[in-house]
């Protein structure tokens, strides 16, 4: 998509593709022939530059053709840059960041004033947590006990200039979080099972919000752009992009080998 | 005319009897309930009001999100704030994102007066005229208010309504058509047109009194939608007047006169026009009727402006 494209965010959306898998294929209960009705699961993406990894998850979900995604960015296609609510199975338009998290509190709160069993998951950047508005969300949470609400934090550690502890000190991270009114859980946000088991035990805790703090390597899975800045939106040369497919067919083999 | 209450008192009595025929009706409030004549609201549906503290982003983008779960929402925080400091939630997670929640600027224009400029909004038509999809209303009255509120209630895309404190005369028979675009002609005459909106309309009303004392016969618009304007009735009072005047209380750049002189212009009709607003300065400290006098936003300014247009007329 990307190489076609020319364009998109490469690293974040390596980083955050296991998080969309593990929701959308074992958590979540999404689907094209639910999706107009409040009652269901729900996801808001804010840091909605990792467009690339919920446009393939969506489709492998059935809610388009993979062919829609050769559209990617290129003239008049919906599926642009950042997700809209044009494209099926996107939930909320996002892109400038610290948006994502009150409206997913809006949505949390306003399903629970209905008695609604479901739930809401949001997946924010670690670099946008510079952004204030987060904060004023996560007090709104924990004031309203908005314990059907489930953040997840993709913690790659870098942002575009760099680390996110050089460019603005986001920790302790945990203790903050806590400070805040969550719950809060550690994984390895690349390891499917660990995601799965800690995604199956939301609530942590009754009557508060959940926040999963999901380490994860920016560019997962190509070894020359994991923990790389400059591949936030980088986008591979033919050499680049010949070795990247060499290197994730070469994992899905070892994979499925695993699995024999 | 009689007089009626202040917009905003007429607000929250509107809005209560909504929500008491429809639960899924809620008011969020940025620690703004007392100044939106919400505490009865409070007292009387407490599970239908939502507080989010001082945060205004974070108002509009949980309305946002209590309207993608099906909730009919007014996002109610003084003008000022919610147009500026939650624009950015209002153009994409409102807007962009087709969630038609109802934002309900309070205390708009200079009605905070002496508070200072930090607490003005004269600069929320110009930025919202901007941005797509969202209808931008000011009520000049109660009973405009109470339509404006009513038709925003199931309207399907975002609404912008802006309310002052002060009371306000009622303008209208109980029977009249409120349409969102469509302007109403409350007086007619062959000689100057004033356009206004808000609480300055009733301004308009009175200056046309006193021209009409000195033979001078105004035709007066409410046009309560700055945005989509009712470019109709500007091109006929264009057409049928000798001049034109526009009257907001906003900056003269970008509001309602900004956008009536795109349509004229771009139409070819040229008529005297001048745009009576708040220019683009330092604006004068005092409460709300001290600054319109310093403006010239009263009977007296505006008819004089009306008579200057006149001259400029009779010459060309």
């Amino acid at each position: 998509m990307i190489k076609r494209a020319n364009t998109g965010h490469t690293a974040g959306s390596l980083s955050s593709v296991d998080i969309l898998n593990v929701l959308y294929n074992r958590i979540m209960g999404v689907t094209p022939a639910n999706f107009d009705a409040v009652a269901r699961d729900h996801y808001i993406q804010s840091k909605g530059h990792s467009v690339e990894a919920l446009y393939t998850v969506l489709a492998d979900a059935g809610f388009y053709s993979a062919a829609e995604l050769d559209t990617f960015s290129s003239g008049g296609s919906h599926w642009v840059g950042h997700p809209t609510r044009k494209v099926p199975g996107v939930e909320h338009n996002t892109g400038a960041l610290g948006h994502g998290l009150s409206v997913a509190v809006g949505l949390a709160l306003g399903m629970k004033k209905d008695g609604l069993p479901h739930r809401v998951f949001t997946l924010l950047g670690d670099g946008e947590l510079a952004e204030g508005s987060n904060w004023e969300a996560s007090m709104t949470a924990a004031h309203y006990k908005l314990d059907n609400l489930t953040v997840i934090v993709d913690r790659n550690d870098l942002q575009i200039t760099g680390l996110t502890e050089e460019v603005m000190a986001l920790e302790p991270l945990v203790d903050k979080f806590r400070a805040f009114g969550y719950a809060v859980r550690e994984v390895n946000g690349n390891d499917i099972p660990e995601l799965v088991e800690a995604l199956e035990g939301v609530p942590f805790v009754p009557g508060k919000p959940s926040l999963l703090l999901a380490h994860t390597v920016k560019g997962r899975g190509v070894s020359f752009i994991e923990n790389v800045a400059s591949w936030h939106h980088h986008v591979p040369s033919d050499e680049e992009f010949r070795l990247a497919l060499s290197e994730l067919d070469q994992a899905e083999a070892a994979l499925n080998g695993a699995h024999r | 005319m009689k007089l009626g209450r202040a917009n905003l008192d007429e607000f929250g009595a509107t809005v209560l009897a909504l929500a008491e025929k429809d639960r899924d009706v809620l008011v969020v409030t940025s620690d703004s309930r007392g100044s939106g004549k919400l505490t009865p609201f409070g007292k009387a549906l407490p599970d239908q009001i939502v507080e989010v503290g001082i945060a205004e982003q974070n108002l509009v983008g949980i309305a946002a999100g209590l309207t993608a779960a099906g909730k009919k929402v007014f996002a109610v925080s003084p003008a000022c704030f919610l147009t500026a400091r939650s624009l950015e939630q209002i153009k994409n997670d409102v807007c962009y994102s087709n969630w038609p929640v109802k934002l309900i600027g309070i205390s708009a224009g200079v009605s905070y007066g002496a508070l200072g400029s930090t607490h003005h909004s004269l600069h929320d038509f110009a930025v919202l005229r901007a941005i797509h999809n969202v209808t931008v209303v000011a009520p000049a009255d109660n009973f405009e208010t109470r339509a404006a509120l009513t038709s925003a209630l199931d309207y399907p895309a975002p609404v912008y309504i802006r309310l002052g404190k002060r009371p306000m005369y009622d303008l209208h028979e109980p029977d009249a058509h409120f349409e969102f675009g469509k302007a109403i002609v409350l007086r007619d005459g062959p000689d100057v047109t004033f356009v206004a909106t808000g609480e300055t309309v009733i301004l308009a009303l009175q200056a046309a009194d006193k021209l009409a004392e000195e033979g001078i016969r105004c035709r007066v618009i409410s046009m309560h939608t700055v945005k989509p304007l009712d470019e109709a009735a500007l091109l006929a009072a264009a057409r049928d007047s000798k001049a034109l005047v526009t009257v907001e209380e906003h900056s003269v750049m970008g509001g309602l006169g900004g956008a009536c002189a795109e349509v004229l212009l771009q139409a070819g009709v040229h008529v005297p026009f001048r745009i009576i607003g708040i220019p683009d300065e330092y604006t004068m400290t005092g409460s709300q009727e001290e600054i319109f006098r310093h403006y010239g936003i009263t009977p007296e300014g505006l008819a004089q402006t009306a008579v200057g247009l006149l001259a400029v007329a009779a010459v060309d």
